[in-house]
């Protein structure tokens, strides 16, 4: 990175800290940081849909419709999420890939052979010709959707609780205006759940936080992988030799993570007290009131 | 071989009695069925464990931050703040290096040499992490429930002549528990639930001793394929789950028995709080 740097065993104290601190490897552990913060903005929006489709159908009149959502917001209650983080980008790939072997192979031969899974290579994913671009981002991708599904179903409890909490008046008289329940459900009912919904969401946001560092677990090159790799022993054969530093590396993501948990409370907070401007609930009453006084 | 062999040969396995290896080929359902169980005893000895020390802890932390001394109630703050604010994953993490960093051969205490290297394996450390994470979290639930106490119950207490010890033990704390009762079981869900965890943090599984998830990764790592081995693992979370709300819902009507009404339905209202 800095000029001085070409020969770092001659360095001493701070510039080789600063040479250091600027080699490749860990320009990469900073964009892991980016990974971490593009999971978040692609898991929250998808969890929410998934949330919003779950309670739905958990809301809905047609019996096996209403089962699979019950089921679903259901199953994170008694099953925990690691089991999904594991068992769903596996169980995602290998859908994925019998399905290509149906379509592009000679679908006669078994997949499950003993303990094996084959499928021929015109049906793997990714492709073995593959750049490695396209494994890392395969990766990400069954993440992001084992993140959503898990997260899907929390919202989904989040949702449904808060469309049972609006106020049963409010959709009867809606529908004594004689508007049709695909109506009610748009004008009155999904605009004044939000404000029942945000100590869930924002709660839920927060789990969200701190099960990003779970995407170690799913092969993902992010944050802990990157901590781990570069904070473990090195020898003099490395260019930069360092004892075990795992724990300053590991204590760098404490930080990390405590200051966007501590950023995110202070946003909510604020977003709830205006949320709650004008509702008739009990911290609306207090803002009306604290504006009269 | 038989199942019932199959059970004597494995079903204490995750505690190091029985058979040695685990299975190489060959994986029955029997056996998939017996060896996740047996993880499943050190998920319910870290949820046990940790609940009932972090219980106690987070009543003290709870009083504490409602204190006015400002040397009490500030280290309780910044106590909940950094166990509630990071992730699980990165506590055991940051322990596991600490507890590593500790002189092997002990520390010397008043000519005592204490050993350390207990603390490295997992029955300790992340019984120590999971303890601490469970006391913040439970601490916060039972400072809000303090708060909610109503002032009539204490002012009652008051016109008895109660004061102090008394007055927590006999009126507040009971309120407090009511009060906190439901969001505490959530507590302790998230909690039984979290304790997967462990072994896919740093803690190593000793002579491959480990939990209901290790096993159910061994053996889906091992078969490739993952349809089996962890609906087996869900289904004794499950099953788990279910007894402990059961559990904690005869709690419940106890603390509630005194007000109409309580005793007959018990419903478990599912938030989340974590």
């Amino acid at each position: 990175m800095f000029s001085y740097c070409t020969d770092p065993s001659s360095l001493q104290g701070l510039p080789w800290l600063s040479c250091y601190l600027t080699s490749g490897t860990h320009l990469l552990f900073y964009s892991s940081f980016g990974t971490v913060l593009l999971l978040l903005a692609i898991t929250a929006p998808v969890a929410l849909i998934f949330g919003y489709g779950g309670a739905m159908a958990a809301r809905s009149r047609i019996a096996p419709l209403r089962w699979f959502g019950k089921i679903y917001t259901a199953m994170v209650r008694g099953i925990p999420d690691i089991i999904f983080f594991l068992f769903v980008p596996i169980a995602l790939d290998q859908a994925f890939e019998w399905m290509r072997h149906q379509a592009l192979c000679d679908s006669s031969q078994p997949v499950r052979q003993g303990s094996d899974f084959v499928v021929c290579d015109a049906a793997k994913l990714p492709l073995s010709d593959a750049s490695p671009w396209v494994h890392d981002a395969y990766g990400i991708f069954l993440a992001v959707i084992a993140f959503s599904i898990v997260f899907g179903a929390f919202a989904a409890n989040v949702l449904y609780g808060a469309m049972q909490a609006v106020p049963r008046a409010q959709l009867e008289t809606a529908e004594a205006y004689g508007m049709t329940p695909r109506q009610v459900t748009r004008r009155v009912l999904v605009p004044q759940m939000w404000t029942y919904a945000l100590p869930g969401l924002s709660n839920l946001w927060m789990i969200l936080i701190k099960a990003t560092p779970l995407l170690f677990l799913l092969g993902v090159e992010d944050v802990v992988y990157w901590a781990r790799e570069l904070g473990g022993a090195k020898t003099s054969a490395f260019t930069y030799p360092h004892p075990d530093w795992r724990l300053y590396y590991f204590l760098a993501l404490l930080v990390f993570y405590l200051l966007m948990t501590w950023i995110s409370g202070r946003v909510l907070d604020r977003v709830a007290r205006r949320l709650s401007r004008g509702q008739a609930t009990l911290a609306g009453e207090a803002q009306r009131k604290g504006a009269i006084a | 071989m038989s199942c019932t062999q199959t059970i004597i040969d494995y079903g204490l396995r995750s505690l190091g009695y029985g058979e040695r290896l685990l299975p190489r080929a060959d994986y029955t359902l029997c056996q998939q069925f017996t060896l996740i169980g047996s993880g499943l005893i050190w998920n319910i000895y870290f949820a046990v464990l940790a609940l009932s020390i972090g219980f106690v802890l987070a009543n003290a932390l709870a009083v504490a931050r409602a204190s006015r001394n400002p040397w009490l109630r500030r280290p309780a703050d910044a106590f909940i703040f950094v166990f509630r604010g990071s992730p699980l994953f990165i506590q055991f993490f940051i322990a596991y290096q600490a507890l590593v960093m500790l002189p092997r051969a002990g520390i010397d205490i008043f000519g005592l040499t204490v050993q350390t290297s207990w603390l490295t394996r997992a029955w300790a450390g992340a019984l120590i992490v999971l303890t601490l994470n469970t006391t913040a979290y439970s601490a916060q639930i039972f400072h809000g429930a303090l708060m909610a106490v109503p002032k009539g119950d204490i002012e009652a207490a008051d016109a008895y002549g109660m004061t102090g010890w008394t007055r927590f033990r006999r009126v507040i704390w009971p309120t407090m528990m009511r009060l906190a009762w439901p969001s505490y079981t959530n507590e302790a869900i998230f909690l039984f639930h979290a304790t997967t965890l462990v072994y896919f943090s740093s803690f190593p599984a000793f002579q491959q001793k480990g939990d209901a998830l290790y096993y159910a990764s061994y053996f889906a790592d091992k078969t490739f394929n993952p349809f089996v081995a962890y609906p087996i693992a869900a289904a004794y979370f499950i099953a788990a789950t279910l007894l402990l709300i059961w559990l904690f819902g005869r709690v419940n009507r106890r603390l509630n028995r005194h007000l109409p009404g309580a005793g007959g339905r018990v419903r478990y209202k599912p938030q989340l709080a974590r």
